[in-house]
């Protein structure tokens, strides 16, 4: 099965439809809302308007006395005694003491119907005492703020720290102040990004039904159903082989989905409801008040540079809130931050921040962008001091094959000097500029994840093959998944069907997150079709009596191997599978892993903007992604990848952030405040897909999902300042902000 | 509150329902009628996943009451395959893998339609803009625009 590196692949690298394609333009895909029970009752949840208050009292009786109220709950129903990331969950689940944000969940009503759910959640009288509240993280760190929770700080966290502070790390190597000695211009910067949302489009949604007997079922959209079964199961104390969980078609999740909202108490109402089936779907302000955005960034950065473009040295400081729950991605912020440089003296410091949002969840490369904003902005103003071409600075510096990364360990095979050198080479570049016109570059980096991982695979009687998944579809990987086992059968695209199953269909597998999918489950699923073959060669030889050894498997048929081996006609899959009954018994192959070999993706981008002096708008004019693939599989769901993770980051970069009041109350839980990009905002996002092979996968994929976020916040800080003088140091780089420095730019 | 009868057109059949008048035109084409390929992501008329057509004219349904809908003519994108096969944007979506996760497609469909029965020869521009009421989260619309610049050229030709 060895593949030939110049061998062109029969299916890998081909654009054909994806499996689900129909179902999806039709409307009959089935997503988190689409699915109702017999008997099934609506949930509603009462949340916090305070930021952060005691809760007296909670009076449920109105609520309870309301017609068709089946069942109320609070956190005097869920088990007590939890600890760690469990009690977390739980608390951030249902508030316990204390509500800890505007839109933490009280209590939680279920009625037979929706609007009389909504009514009765309307009717629980919830009394609080206000306390006083802290949102922007350098405000959390001060000595004197508010504290959000006495303990909360781990092991890493030294005597004598702010109380909020949770998680601290400090990591590097070499010498940085020696380094900094060696440079010929030190600069440093101090750089704030706000907080965003993944702003999937579908709200979260669940249908689950839990009995006395502490046996369950859940319908719901998740990136990771075993994920929602070991987190409902701990929050719940069930045991988790009890719940079934099983994943809806997923309307986006960016890693917001993988973890748990309201699931649990779905599953307590009914529970509580004798069992009855409880169907929760948020509203869109309940998702962007009470679900995971990203955390929000306070960032210091000091770089050395010789006139020559040489990094000599770099640290960085970094704190981060992630709401009320440590859990900030401050030590990926710091991993990424430099990773695309080779330095020998390189120093990190983070500190994991508390404050009154709500938990953050993974967003797209967690932390990635927060740390690129910082160090691509401040690595572009130095190549501006020194009159340096920013592409050939990160060409000069560029990391490769062997090198130590700024994070630890060496790097094996990676794509950074290819991706530099296709960017280099591309029309985009030559484009000419008008006046306010301005270009900017910036690298990005995620290390991509392996995860556990089982897949089983059954050749049918007619000789076509079905694909057991555990990784639910967000973006085609499906189409991918059936394109390598095809590819490794010898069949045609068509005749594989890929299934993303249930938590009682196979052993555990980690969701689609860490850019996994199309990696893991792909692999394993190549590793499974492999198996399938050597029992099908087997089958063969046992018909022509000869050495299993001496049958190979070409292009979807066992055949002797060599003239040696004996003469018989080839035995076609559609052959062997029509008499498995006769000849053994169903045919399968299955893998279950962590799989080793995960490649590394790093890109480049490169922003045309246009910022209209009057009023502050930044216009995106062009936009090119250049990023790694290894291989890419269905080059179109690549592209896609690379486009939307653009889209985001530009979102993030321009207009998106979480603005709060002085009462912590989050001012724009609605899309039309929130405001994500559309068509209008955007211009075609050209891509080109640099392919350095990853050794660590059979067909060479490396995970495109998650590095494409995070170019865009520092390459169109880099443009506007190539466009107006201007620099901004802060997301989001809305009109009023532009403007604001305009002004100063002129001033100064 | 009590219900009242709503007797309709969805998608060429007669259907009748009972809403409460509170009740969006969305709510009740999902949960009373099933046809659940209408999506919510806001309820608010941000989004457009819930887009539909009230007598030809593009509407959010969650912002339409369903006893709006008496004696109307709606069409969602469970109308929008007939017996021949796929709309021509239906096939030109997949085909340009203009959808991620597809949450936004009927939406996003059902508008595309809209807007080529208003402009059969639209600019990438005049595409951006009439599709600027369909928020898509995963592709950075450069396929979709892509999709349906595509499908309007070959409705163009097939009508000529
Ligand atoms: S759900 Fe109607 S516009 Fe968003
Ligand atoms: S494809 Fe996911 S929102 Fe558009």
């Amino acid at each position: 099965m060895a593949k030939d590196e110049f061998k062109e692949f029969r299916l890998v690298g081909t654009r054909p439809d994806r499996p689900d394609g129909l179902d999806k333009v039709t409307g009959r895909a089935r997503y988190g809302a689409d699915i109702s029970a017999p008997g099934m009752l609506w949930g509603a949840v009462v949340r916090s308007p305070h930021a952060h208050a005691r809760i007296v009292s909670i009076d449920t009786s109105r609520a309870e006395a309301l017609e068709g109220v089946k069942a109320v709950v609070t956190r005097a129903d869920f088990p007590t005694g939890l600890t760690g990331e469990d009690w977390d969950l739980q608390e951030n689940t249902m508030a316990g003491e204390r509500a800890l944000y505007d839109g933490h969940a009280v209590a939680a009503v279920a009625a037979t119907s929706k609007l009389r759910a909504e009514e009765a959640a309307r009717l629980i009288d919830v009394t609080y005492e206000v306390l006083p509240h802290v949102i922007d993280v350098d405000d959390a760190i001060k000595p004197d703020a508010p504290v959000i929770r006495e303990g909360a700080a781990d092991a890493t966290v030294p005597e004598g720290m702010p109380p909020n502070v949770v998680r601290y790390m400090e990591f590097g190597h070499g010498n940085v102040e020696a380094g900094f000695a060696e440079a010929d211009l030190v600069r440093e910067g101090h750089y704030k990004t706000e907080a965003t949302h993944q702003g999937y489009i579908e709200p979260h949604a669940c249908l689950g039904q839990l009995g006395g007997d502490g046996k369950g079922e859940m319908w719901v959209c998740t990136q990771g159903q075993w994920f929602i079964r070991k987190m409902c199961a701990g929050v719940l104390g069930l045991d988790a082989a009890q719940l079934r969980v099983t994943p809806s078609e997923i309307g986006g999740g960016f890693g917001g989905k993988t973890t748990i909202f309201m699931e649990p108490l779905s599953l307590a109402l009914s529970r509580k409801a004798g069992g009855k089936p409880v169907k929760i779907v948020m509203t869109r302000s309940e998702v962007l008040r009470a679900t995971g955005p990203t955390a929000s960034a306070s960032m210091d950065v000091r770089i050395g540079m010789k006139k020559d473009g040489t990094l000599t040295a770099a640290r960085a400081e970094f704190r981060m809130q992630g709401g009320a729950f440590p859990g900030s991605p401050v030590d990926m912020a710091l991993y990424c931050a430099f990773a695309p440089y080779k330095l020998d003296h390189v120093a990190h410091v983070g500190y994991d921040v508390l404050a009154n949002r709500p938990k953050c969840a993974a967003y797209r490369a967690p932390g990635s962008p927060m740390g690129a904003f910082a160090v691509e902005s401040l690595i572009d103003e130095m190549c501006r001091e020194l009159g340096l071409d920013p592409m050939e600075v990160r060409l000069k510096n560029a990391v490769r094959e062997g090198d130590r990364a700024s994070y630890g360990p060496k790097f094996a095979s990676i794509g950074l000097v290819e991706t530099l050198e296709a960017t280099r080479a591309h029309p985009n570049l030559a484009e000419p500029l008008g006046p306010n016109q301005g270009r900017g570059v910036a690298s990005g980096y995620w290390f991509n994840h392996n995860g556990e991982t089982s897949v089983s695979l059954a050749i049918s009687e007619d000789g076509t093959a079905q694909v057991s998944i555990g990784t639910p579809d967000i973006g085609g990987s499906r189409a991918s998944i059936a394109l390598m086992t095809a590819e490794t059968l010898g069949i045609p695209y068509e005749d594989v069907r890929v299934n993303v199953v249930e938590t009682g269909a196979l052993g555990v597998n980690e969701p689609t997150h860490g850019s996994r999918a199309t990696f893991a489950s792909g692999k394993a699923a190549v590793l499974a079709a492999g198996q399938a073959i050597t029992e099908m060669c087997r089958r063969a030889a046992a018909e022509w009596g000869i050495e299993p050894e001496a049958v190979e498997w070409v292009d979807g048929a066992a055949q002797p191997a060599g003239p040696n081996a004996g003469k018989f006609p080839p035995m076609s899959i559609a052959e062997i599978a029509g008499k498995m009954g006769e000849t053994g018994g169903p045919i399968s192959g299955h893998h279950e892993s962590v799989p080793e070999g995960v490649g590394a993706s790093f890109g480049c981008h490169v922003v045309d903007v246009e910022v209209d002096p009057e009023t502050g708008r930044v216009t995106i004019l062009r936009y090119l992604v250049v990023q790694d693939a290894g291989r890419a599989i269905h080059p179109a769901y690549v592209e896609g990848q690379y486009q939307g993770g653009a889209a985001q980051g530009i979102g993030w970069a321009l207009n998106e952030a979480y603005i709060y009041d002085d009462k912590g109350r989050l001012q724009n839980p609605v899309f039309l405040d929130y405001r994500v990009p559309v068509a209008s905002d955007l211009p075609m996002i050209d891509t080109v897909i640099v392919e350095v092979p990853n050794p660590g996968h059979p067909y060479g994929v490396r995970g495109v999902g998650e590095t494409g976020i995070t170019p865009p916040l520092p390459a169109i800080a880099n443009a506007i300042q190539d466009a107006t003088g201007a620099r901004l140091r802060a997301l989001p780089m809305n009109p009023p902000a532009v403007l604001a420095a305009l002004k100063a730019a002129r001033g100064a | 509150m009590s219900k009242i009868h709503v007797t309709t057109t969805v998608n060429g059949d007669p259907v009748e329902f009972l809403a409460d008048p509170r009740e969006t035109l969305l709510d009740c084409l999902r949960d009373h009628l099933g046809l659940t390929g209408s999506k919510e992501g806001c309820g608010t008329g941000d989004c457009g996943a819930c887009s539909v057509t009230l007598d030809d004219r593009l509407v959010c349904s969650c912002l339409v009451l369903g006893v709006e809908a008496e004696g109307r003519r709606v069409d969602t994108i469970e109308g929008m395959a007939d017996a021949d096969g796929l709309h021509p944007l239906q096939r030109k979506f997949i085909e340009h893998a203009a959808l991620q996760c597809g949450f936004c497609t009927p939406g996003l469909l059902v508008a595309a339609k809209a807007l080529l029965v208003q402009n059969p020869d639209p600019t990438e521009e005049e595409v951006r803009y009439g599709l600027a009421g369909n928020l898509c989260r995963c592709t950075g619309y450069d396929k979709i625009v892509r999709a349906v610049m595509d499908a309007a050229a070959e409705m163009r030709q097939e009508a000529a």
